[in-house]
């Protein structure tokens, strides 16, 4: 059967493997050396996103494989952004009205 | 038996070609089974952001969970996908050494891996870290932590006996040459377990 279709050359696997490392020890450099949440965290998804989209490209070889299995696999986080869309309002209005819980008066004596 | 109902039996024939992966029918079978999959760990992922951001007082991740054991567990999951890679690559190329080779160190790296978070889940606990509670905030931080990397355990202890269900059947030579599509396959997945921990690494661990 595979030899029916054209074979695609074998990406430097090693390369990948390197560079997954590479970006996995600057993930772990950001947090101690980036004070702001905001820049270390958009950094930090920016560079999981990259590592999650290079093994679905070269060890998942989504690369060489036709198109609709592209879509496929695209549907989950079409689907994900969606989730999240419509958890934001929800999300605001529960923070913006928050007040921490008033501890409860334990009185411990009534027991007795 | 006559010799041409043994030679029918051999050859069986796939119903018609899948029109997305012309390989097998199996490698649609398992895209499909993990898109439905991300989808689990995508909903699991977004419960723990909405509730994470929705509590003051959640703990600092870096400073109560540890950062170092979990990036080398993150680097045994990047080099057992590179094994797994290579094994693939040994069994087209009639490399049936390389094959097992390849097949056991991928076992080993999950294997070690699922060890390693044993160790950290035990020091967690001792620490007094529950499904319920935890001495540094939220309730949740330990619920969410315990579903998120329990949930990706599980994929990684099936995918270690997946791996040695894949070599136990082609340790003979059986998924050599042309018919090595049942170990491409169960890289597929073991690749989707390496691309969910990235992801759990950051959002749970780093973030």
């Amino acid at each position: 059967m595979a030899s029916e279709h054209a074979e695609h050359a074998e990406p430097n696997y090693f390369a990948i493997m390197v560079i997954l490392t590479i970006l996995t020890i600057i993930e772990i450099i950001i947090p101690q050396v980036i004070s702001g949440k905001l820049t270390a965290g958009t950094l930090l998804v920016s560079l999981a996103v990259v590592k999650a989209v290079i093994v679905a490209l070269y060890f998942m070889h989504l690369r060489y494989e036709r198109t609709l299995l592209g879509v496929i696999a695209m549907t989950p986080m079409v689907i994900c952004v969606f989730l999240i869309v419509m958890l934001l309002p929800d999300l605001t209005a529960s923070t913006k009205t928050y007040t921490p819980p008033e501890q409860p008066v334990v009185s411990e004596t009534v027991q007795h | 038996m006559s010799e041409a109902v043994i030679d029918a039996h051999v050859h069986v024939k796939q119903p018609a070609e899948s029109p997305v992966t012309p390989e097998s029918w199996g490698k649609l079978g398992m895209w499909v089974f993990l898109a439905g999959d991300a989808m689990s760990f995508g909903g699991l992922l977004a419960g723990y952001g909405s509730i994470r951001a929705s509590s003051p007082d959640w703990p600092n991740p870096l400073q109560t969970l540890g950062i170092q054991l979990t990036a080398f567990m993150t680097f045994l999951l990047i080099v057992s996908s590179f094994t797994m890679v290579k094994a693939l690559s040994a069994a087209k190329h009639n490399d049936l050494a390389g094959f097992r080779k390849f097949m056991l160190l991928t076992i080993l790296g999950g294997t070690v891996f699922l060890g390693l978070q044993a160790y950290e889940w035990t020091h967690l606990t001792h620490e007094g870290m529950t499904m319920s509670g935890n001495p540094w905030g939220a309730p949740l931080f330990g619920t969410t932590f315990y579903v998120l990397t329990g949930f990706h355990g599980c994929h990684v202890f099936s995918g270690v006996v997946y791996l040695s269900c894949v070599l136990w059947t082609g340790i003979g030579g059986r998924f050599t040459g042309d018919n090595a599509s049942p170990v491409e396959i169960v890289g597929l997945y073991w690749h989707f377990v390496d691309l969910v921990w990235i992801l759990v690494f950051t959002f749970v661990y780093l973030l």
